[in-house]
């Protein structure tokens, strides 16, 4: 009943797979090695840095921190597919253009991270946006590129009403998202004290 | 690094999953935030993986009588998406954007969070506060384990080798609830370096029924009776002065800045208690 | 919102029709980075390729009295199991020393250790598998007897005779010494009004680039050949020590970097691991891949800055600085780093300290000392933030004492903006530097009188906001001066060849590469200028050793003004080229032609004469239609390397502005700025973003970063949960302004951007801080990183 090695069988970016893989390989090294799906980085391992953000099952997760057999039956989306179907494509020409990347190793999870943030009702502030893109690491940029072209896309968003494939808006995460963001200036460092 | 070799199974009852745990070195796999994250530093090297995640029926948030009950599957992004929990158990939803990040949040859930009883975490704090209890399953059947009886050590909990946490449950809000929540954090979605969940009910003007939990303070999370005391009595300074907490020192802070931080945030959390729901 | 536009062509001597100098052209690589679709080293694979798992020692320092290796071998997809002792037999060690660092001096250092670990996280063995998990669930099978050896792990106490010396043969634990004393520092100090001393310490840190590094090694025996797959900043570099270290000719090797994970600094150094996996490679005859994982990058990806420096400032009470004195120390690995050294840091210091200012009386000392803990080397910007939170940190505080206006102070000390080419007490050559014009634009920008108005009327309602400053000097474009000088094979020169290809379209090889800055985009933009076509017609080749002419690389912030001079020349070279071929063609005078957008044209008028298909065309298919005697010759190649100046300087100023909660210890900040002088400017978005990039590094050394170590030499924070790096929540909206001041040892008078946002962050966040905290009298803050407990402390509301 249980075993070191078993059979998955899995969307990944709409196309059916089945592999035999180890139990010990994590998602992010089973897109990567398995599938030569690149594109999905590792920087770290402990689930804090955020490059191997993909979405499973509809959700963001770190995919270091899920093993390849417990998507078994899963969906599993990267940003080959992610960009391939076109989802994405505002998003990454406003990074193009703002230069919202340098080494680019961050950008993958950056933009998946960032689309799940756009795919909320709202648009939403500055700090919403640097809140929401807390766990994920970036080196090079500093991070304002990366806050003005997830602005400019929210921005440009709603003003066409568009709206972000599949998902209906989530009112819940909606208002407390915009919630954090509003009102008196937060004390450094300081947290939970809202309402 | 990459973990160590280790066996699969999943899961399909809650009855399975215990038997399982009787393997030699088996371990749950929940969320897998914590879990995973050891395995890779191979910090952590189990025989064998038990993944919990299709067990059914154990991720539902309900009211039953005057008791919410939260699954122990519900992941931290259900819970904080919840209107039941928002109106009910205000505490929880106000803790719950603290919880790392949103990727984390989508897997991770309350459960795994509350077997895992890291110092600086919210859940166990909030339920501390709460006066709640937590749903066991084990060899011998089901039982309720009260929260101040639940948190024994550093990662150690009332759990034996065999259990699993399959609910927790707190006391529904009614409208005399009071609560408070602060932490602090040196970046958004860090593990606190201290932190309060607090709880009263309101009596006319004042408050009784202080409930303080601080986390981040020392191998559990830490009740302060004095302080309470004095919170009740009105006196926020005497409730400051009478925190008993020595907390150790970490890499991000020393007990001395903990001790001092931690009367900051009893002051701010005071007046959130005095605060109308 | 923010996005910049794509702005019309400034007009400069440049000025060629259709420039791009000075547009903010996006990228043309980042298409394939959005989409996923980049090719860092860690996505190589390569048939039979294998994978090298390091035993690391957990000790400081160790005598390796025996591997037992046996069961290891044994172990599912081993290939081979290898020690010190056996890779020695195919690579030889080195020794970090420059010759114009007098007196440095380093021990051989192995590419794994033999008989001695001498630091927490040196390699003591390698395991090659056929997967990475399977080589660490082997290295678990390897018993290493270890015999501890006490560690050297207090710079402050390295030299004393009871500690003991790391490697013998040196003598004692000074890696360099070095010593400045100009003016009359003595007379100074006692003539001053008033005297400031300060410790100011900048704590240990480290890149955290979010790709770790990386290597893939492939010997190939048939061929003779090693081609290394490496996220190197300087190709070439490592091209010469990979053959000169396995004994191999450097024609035999190949080194080539793709797309680079960040850099910082940190993969421009010898690793070495990265060696030990090229000499495996060639021991094993099969392709070996290193993929440092995030714990072992923390104890062997290079530290930077733990330094410890005393420092006196001399001030008249009219605001006139009179002396600047430091004693600095600064403890580092083991070994100095090969081949840059890791004295280099130190020397910057002594150099940096007091650089904008007129003052001439300066005296400094400075020491580099070993210590058993992971090793240190360059890291961005290079020893200039230690030494601008040193000078800026201590013009604050002498303001202060005397009561003046920060920003006045300065006024009446930096170097006046006429009357260069002027020199720095340390003697440091200024061509052309912007001091007062950068600071007049910064206070208009930041509208600092608002801000103080601001800061004053919080201060009342208890909330303490600080503004604090940082004017710099910024070493870019170097010379062979820095290390050519010194013996080093580090080129200081660039070269670029630009082909034309046959359907007009111009092909830019070059020595400088691309690590997320942009040196793809600038170079593309500099020839197409050049040149004469399109931007979309240019294809940029960089790091390969194998097809891009002899270079340096990228660092030092060099690749826009030396790497982009060279393509500038080339690509002016080859339209002389082209129009000699075109005025032959068209039998008219090549002076009176030129290449514009893509098209031969008459250069008085604009008329279109011969698109550059048509004359490729005919150059390289129908040459038998040409005049006789004539030969185009459709490539051009030319170098470039600064000559008049060792190095070209730039300069800037920074401003932060935050608030601490005087409760808590936390700071909250508010907003930056900086106001930049980097000569002529490119690509003025590329330029702001390493600005902001830069200061959010600054950032993170002057609040979060800091290596932590034990008495006994262990590593306490080495993972991304202990070790705090700035996340987007807690980072400031930076807003940039710029001065041009090009240089004239170039005709693109493009100086360097890429450092200066680290050099001036941290002090002028400190100096914010202690700005903040002036009105409460807490003890000044000179201690980095500035956490919740020291900031607690120097308020007095813990012990």
């Amino acid at each position: 009943m249980s075993e070191r090695v078993l059979d998955i069988a899995l969307t990944v970016n709409g196309e059916p797979i089945a592999e035999r893989v180890e139990a010990r390989k994590t998602l992010v090294d089973f897109l990567r090695e398995d599938l030569g799906l690149t594109g999905s980085h590792v920087g770290c391992e402990h689930g804090v840095c955020g490059a191997c953000t993909v979405r499973v099952n509809g959700t963001i997760v770190r995919a270091c921190l899920m093993l390849a057999v417990q998507c078994d039956g899963g969906r599993v989306e990267t940003i080959e597919g992610l960009s391939d179907s076109g989802e994405l494509a505002d998003l990454q020409a406003a990074f193009e253009q703002r230069n919202a990347l340098q080494c680019g190793y961050c950008t993958p999870g950056m933009l998946t991270a960032a689309q799940d943030l756009l795919k909320r009702a709202g648009v939403p502030s500055r700090e919403d946006i640097r809140a929401h893109m807390s766990g994920n690491y970036c080196r090079c940029t500093g991070y304002h590129a990366i806050v003005d072209a997830i602005e400019s896309v929210a921005q440009a968003r709603s003003s066409s009403s568009f709206r972000g494939a599949s998902t209906a808006s989530e009112p819940g995460i909606q208002k407390r998202a915009l919630d954090s963001g509003s009102g008196a200036s937060r004390r450094p460092g300081m947290t939970g004290e809202s309402r | 690094m990459k973990p160590a070799p280790f066996a699969y199974a999943r899961a399909r009852t809650v009855d399975e999953a215990v038997a399982l745990l009787g393997e030699k070195d088996a371990k749950l796999l929940a969320g897998g935030q914590s879990l995973i994250a050891s395995l890779n530093m191979r910090l952590s090297a189990p025989a064998l993986l038990i993944d919990i995640n299709g067990l059914g029926g154990l991720d539902g948030i309900a009211k039953k009588g005057d008791m919410i009950e939260i699954g122990a599957l519900t992941r931290h992004a259900s819970a904080e998406r919840s209107d039941m929990l928002a109106q009910h158990a205000p505490l929880i939803a106000r803790a719950m954007p603290h919880i790392g990040h949103v990727a984390i949040r989508n897997r991770g859930t309350l459960g795994g969070s509350i077997a895992l009883a890291d110092p600086a975490a919210e859940l166990p704090a909030c339920l501390l506060t709460l006066g709640g209890e937590i749903e066991v399953s084990g060899p011998k059947g089901r039982r309720s384990v009260k929260a101040d009886d639940f948190f024994k050590g550093l990662f150690e909990t009332a759990l034996g080798p065999q259990d699993m946490v399959t609910a927790i449950r707190v006391p529904a809000a009614d409208k005399d609830t009071r609560t408070g929540f602060a932490e602090l954090a040196r970046r958004h979605g860090d593990y606190a370096i201290v932190g309060l969940a607090a709880s009263a009910k309101a009596d006319g003007k004042n408050l009784k029924d202080v409930r303080l939990a601080f986390f981040g303070v020392g191998a559990t999370p830490v009740r302060t009776k004095k302080s309470e005391a004095a919170l009740a009595g009105g006196d926020v300074e005497a409730a400051v002065t009478a925190l008993d907490l020595d907390p150790p020192d970490d890499v991000q802070a020393t007990g001395a800045a903990k001790r001092h931080l931690a009367g900051v945030l009893l002051r701010r959390v005071a007046k959130q208690l005095m605060e109308a729901r | 919102m923010k996005i910049t536009d794509d702005s019309p062509p400034v007009l400069s001597a440049l000025d060629r029709p259709n420039s791009y100098i000075g547009r903010s052209v996006p990228r043309p690589n980042l298409h394939r980075l959005t989409q996923g679709r980049g090719q860092y080293v860690s996505d190589v694979t390569l048939p039979r390729m294998t994978h090298v798992a390091y035993l690391r020692s957990p000790h400081a320092h160790a005598k390796i009295a025996s591997i037992d290796a046996a069961a290891a071998k044994k172990a599912p997809g081993v290939v081979a199991v290898v020690t010190g002792a056996e890779l020695a037999q195919v690579m030889t060690p080195w020794v970090g020393v420059l010759t114009h660092l007098k007196g440095l001096k380093s021990a051989p250092q192995p590419p794994i250790a033999v008989d001695r670990a001498c630091w927490q996280g040196e390699a003591v063995c390698a395991v090659v598998a056929r997967t990475r998990a399977q080589a660490e669930d082997a290295c678990e099978l390897i018993e290493v007897n270890y015999q501890p050896l006490p560690a050297v792990t207090d710079a402050e106490t390295a030299l004393r005779p009871e500690t003991p010396v790391i490697h013998p043969s040196l003598g004692d634990n000074l890696c360099f010494e070095r010593k400045l004393d100009v003016g009359k520092v003595d007379d100074a100090f006692k003539e001053a009004d008033a005297v400031v001393e300060a410790t100011f310490v900048t704590g240990r840190h480290t890149g955290v680039t979010t790709e770790p590094r990386a290597i893939v090694a492939d010997w190939n025996e048939g061929e003779q050949r090693l081609t290394v797959y490496q996220g190197t900043q300087a190709p070439h570099m490592m091209q010469n020590l990979f053959a000169k270290h396995l004994d191999l000719a450097e024609h035999q090797v190949r080194v080539i970097t793709k797309d680079v994970g960040g850099s910082f600094g940190i993969k421009v150094h010898t690793y070495a691991d990265e060696m030990a996996t090229a000499a495996l490679s060639k021991l094993l005859r099969r392709p070996v891949k290193f993929v440092a994982d995030r714990i072992e990058s923390f104890v062997t990806d290079i530290h930077a800055r733990d330094h410890r420096i005393k420092a006196k400032i001399g001030v008249k009470k009219d605001g006139t600085i009179s002396a600047f004195e430091i004693d600095d120390l600064t403890g580092i690995g083991p070994y100095s780093v090969y081949p840059r050294t890791s004295g280099i840091e130190a020397n910057q210091v002594v150099n940096l300290v007091g650089g904008p200012y007129t003052c001439t009386n300066y005296r400094a000392s400075a020491r580099v000392v070993f210590q058993n803990k992971n090793v240190m080397c360059q890291y961005r910007a290079v020893g200039h933030p230690i030494a601008v939170a040193v000078t800026e940190g201590l013009v604050e505080l002498a303001a202060a004492k005397i009561g003046m206006d920060p920003l006045e102070i300065r006024r009446r000390n930096l170097f006046s903006d006429e009357g260069y080419p002027a020199q720095s007490a340390a003697g440091l050559k200024f061509e052309k530097l912007s001091h007062h014009e950068s600071l007049a634009h910064l206070d208009t920008m930041m509208n600092y009188a608002a801000l103080r108005a601001e800061q004053k009327k919080l201060r009342v309602q208890g909330i303490y906001r600080g503004i604090g400053f940082a004017s710099f000097i910024e070493v870019t474009n170097p010379s062979a001066a820095f290390y050519g000088v010194g013996g080093a094979k580090i080129s200081s020169q660039e070269g670029a060849t630009i082909k034309l290809d046959a359907q007009g379209s111009i092909v830019v090889a070059i020595g400088v590469s691309e690590q997320g800055q942009g040196a793809e985009a600038v170079i593309a933009q500099v020839a197409a200028t050049s040149f004469g076509v399109p931007i979309e017609r240019v294809r940029v080749i960089m790091g390969d050793t194998d097809n891009t002419p002899y270079g340096g690389g990228t660092w030092a912030s060099r690749a826009a003004g030396i790497g982009g001079e060279a393509a500038w020349q080339a690509g002016k070279a080859l339209r002389g080229n082209v129009l000699s071929g075109a005025g032959a063609m068209l039998q008219a005078k090549p002076e009176t032609l030129d290449i514009r957008n893509g098209v031969v044209v008459d250069a008085a008028t604009g008329t279109e004469r011969l698109p550059l298909e048509e004359l490729a065309r005919v150059a390289y298919f129908r040459p038998d239609t040409l005049p006789a005697g004539v030969q185009a010759e459709l490539m051009a190649t030319r170098h470039y390397v600064p000559r008049a100046w060792p190095f070209a300087f730039t300069n800037g100023i920074q401003a932060s502005y935050l608030e601490v909660d005087v409760d808590t210890g936390f700071v909250k900040l508010l907003r930056h700025w900086c106001v930049e002088d980097c000569g002529t400017i490119i690509n003025p978005q590329l330029v702001d973003e390493q600005i902001r990039g830069g200061v959010v590094q600054g950032i993170g050394a002057a609040l979060y970063e800091q290596c932590l170590y034990d008495e006994r030499g262990q590593m306490l924070n080495g993972n991304m949960a202990d070790y705090l790096v700035p996340m987007a929540a807690e980072m400031p909206d930076i807003e940039c302004g710029h001065v041009v001041s090009p240089t004239a040892d170039s005709e693109l008078g493009a100086k360097g951007a890429g450092e200066a946002g680290t050099a001036g962050a941290p002090a002028s966040v400190m100096n914010a801080i202690n700005d903040a905290l002036r009105p409460l009298r807490a003890q000044p803050l000179t201690d980095m990183p500035f956490t919740p407990d020291k900031i607690l402390k120097a308020l007095g509301k813990i012990a």
